[in-house]
């Protein structure tokens, strides 16, 4: 198969991965204690109040007629309207999710700037002090829970030193980008320690490589060597890695959105379950999986750009 | 005066049984133009004395001795100094082209960076040198061949491209450590062909290791045995194989086929080779030799002139019957 065959091949998965999500989607709305209708009339519905708005939801037709709606619904962007605000909830998750996808951007930015020079270091020092100490503290970042660092930047840079806000999210980008320096350090704190010792690892593997020992031999300058030979092969594990965590740094997400009162995604979520707003639940989840799904594919693109064998 | 020296080079591997001394005060010199052949089998420190001349080994390996490049210690000389030497004007090819080739990068770029590192021509000029050097280690459709992986090429076409990157920054040196060991005989026989052509139109020297003595004989001037961690006879080729005066080279020569006398018996060499983590006191070969006597398990032979230009380190150098010619 041809490297360009490949790629439509991927492309294309693209499509029954987004209808799967939308079954699962459906489905898992459909299977929730209680129905929508009771849920937004409450106890004082009379029969034929439920009746209309069964029928006006659309709930009296077969599932398999609602499905055909539900997508049809989907891709023209109408998914209903919020119960708790009272808006479409398209229009609440254009504002929300940004929040959240900055957030998770300064995350993995932040944890790889430190991953993968800490990573260098400790693997070209294995077993040595700096190895150690690097490891030590990525093992308390790691065995840390996420409201707890939260807590705890928050209470020494916010509180005691004043150097951060305690909360919010501010008005331009700049702005944006001080609110969520504190969480997103504590997001991307055990993602780094997960990156940090898995490209440890990886660089351990190749450092001892013929094609390192030959690059060598070939006279070529240490950081040409380490950049491309050592880092690049090494990278090729890390990078999946990288995009299967993605899927936890959202969950992750939630919880420093909540601690650090960040207006996002996350937060939502969390007072929508509260709320029992289940078309926000449903929306939110089927984003949030787009959201994965275009990770994974980022992630697999980025690993055919670094390894030529992927696909041939 | 010889391009390179090397004076009672020592590696000490540190093990958790323990140091393994797998190279033990081995002293020789290349000349200009020169093809050395190294020959030992596995484990006789032939390929770690190699890649000790440029300083390859790893941190576990402790290296003691010199080894001088036109006069300049290549082990005492700035970093900077010896990456020039490195790829610059002592090239190394390695035994195995898929793990030495870097699979990740096209074969192109893997020559480019040599000539990156070691020349001033600009991209254009490189891309042309590249084409240049393909071609001139036999390789057909260069310009295609050259925006491709390790993975497309067969392996004597691998090995041909490794030749190629060691070529770039036209060395005067090229250590090349059991080159043909991976490839079918077939191949070997154009690959030894190729280097000899290029040593004798690019006026190389050429250290060449190998465990094949039929190797040995097809390409080289003078040869060297080594045998655990220590050589035991330096000579021409044709001396060596016609009068070998060490008790080891006699035995390897019996025991290999073709290059002894017609429809002669092959004979084994008894024994396992000795361990080198447990070093003896005398002759390593002594348990398997039929020479034995017994000063040789007691006191380690040195290595003497046997004849102009000829060393060994055996006793019974004078006792060894003369092979026929």
């Amino acid at each position: 198969m041809s490297r360009g065959a490949w790629l439509l091949a991927r492309l294309a998965q693209i499509v029954p991965t987004f209808l799967l999500i939308g079954i699962a989607v459906f489905v898992l709305a459909r299977l929730l204690p209680g129905n929508a209708v009771m849920a937004m009339l409450g106890e004082r519905g009379t029969d034929e109040m439920v009746a209309r708005l069964t029928a006006s939801l659309g709930l009296d037709k077969s599932i398999f007629a609602q499905f055909v709606a539900f997508l049809e619904g989907v891709a023209s962007g109408r998914l209903g309207d919020s119960l708790a605000f009272r808006i479409p909830v398209t229009r609440l998750i254009a504002e929300r999710l940004p929040v959240t996808m900055l957030l998770t951007g300064l995350a993995v930015a932040f944890a790889l700037a430190a991953a993968v020079p800490l990573a260098f270091v400790a693997a070209l020092n294995a077993n040595r002090w700096p190895d150690l100490l690097i490891r030590a503290i990525f093992q308390v970042g790691l065995s840390s829970p996420i409201f707890y660092v939260g807590l705890v930047l928050l209470t020494v840079f916010a509180a005691w030193l004043r150097l951060f806000p305690v909360g919010g999210y501010g008005d331009t980008m700049w702005e944006h980008i001080y609110h969520l320096f504190l969480p997103a350090i504590t997001l991307g704190l055990s993602f780094a320690a997960i990156v940090m010792r898995n490209l440890r690892a990886a660089i351990l593997g190749v450092i001892n490589a013929e094609y390192v020992d030959f690059a060598r031999a070939k006279g070529l300058r240490g950081s040409v060597i380490l950049l491309r030979h050592v880092l690049r092969n090494a990278l090729i594990a890390t990078v999946t890695l990288v995009g299967l965590e993605i899927g936890s740094l959202l969950g992750g997400a939630v919880i420093t959105e909540t601690v650090f009162a960040v207006p996002g995604v996350g937060r939502l979520m969390v007072d929508s379950i509260f709320a029992r707003d289940y078309p926000v639940i449903q929306a939110l989840t089927l984003a949030l999986a787009v959201f994965v799904s275009l990770a994974f594919l980022l992630t697999d693109l980025v690993q055919m750009w670094l390894d030529p064998r992927v696909g041939r | 005066m010889s391009l390179l020296d090397v004076v009672d080079l020592r590696v000490t591997f540190s093990t958790p049984r323990g140091p393994v001394h797998a190279v033990d005060g081995v002293s020789f010199c290349v000349a200009s133009g020169e093809v050395l052949g190294i020959v030992g089998e596995s484990g006789s420190g032939k390929s770690v004395t190699l890649r000790a001349i440029p300083k390859l080994l790893h941190a576990n390996a402790a290296v003691t001795g010199t080894v001088r490049w036109r006069g300049a210690d290549l082990h005492t000389m700035p970093a900077e100094d010896l990456r020039r030497v490195r790829g610059g004007q002592i090239a190394t090819v390695f035994q195995e082209p898929m793990s030495a080739l870097n699979p990740v990068l096209p074969i192109g770029l893997q020559i480019d960076e040599v000539l990156t590192a070691h020349t001033t021509l600009d991209t254009a000029a490189r891309r042309r040198r590249a084409v240049e050097l393909l071609g001139l280690v036999g390789i057909a459709s260069p310009t295609t061949r050259l925006d491709q992986f390790p993975h497309e090429f067969s392996g004597g076409m691998r090995q041909r491209a490794m030749i190629a990157i060691a070529l770039a920054a036209a060395p005067a040196l090229l250590l090349a450590d059991e080159p043909t060991t991976a490839l079918d005989v077939t191949i070997q026989d154009q690959i030894l062909k190729l280097l000899l052509r290029l040593v004798a139109d690019l006026g190389m020297s050429l250290v060449l290791v190998t465990h094949d003595l039929g190797v040995i004989a097809e390409t080289c001037d003078r040869v060297a045995v080594m045998y655990a961690g220590r050589l035991c006879e330096t000579g021409s080729v044709h001396n060596v194989f016609l009068r070998p005066q060490h008790a080891y080279t006699h035995a390897l020569l019996r025991s290999m086929p073709g290059e002894g006398a017609a429809r002669a018996m092959l004979v084994p060499i008894p024994g396992q080779p000795p361990r080198i983590d447990r070093p003896t006191a005398g002759c390593a070969f002594a348990p398997r030799c039929s020479f034995v006597e017994d000063l040789c398990t007691t006191t380690r032979p040195p290595l003497i002139d046997v004849a102009p230009q000829h060393r060994s380190a055996c006793y019974a150098a004078a006792r060894l019957p003369v092979r026929a010619a």
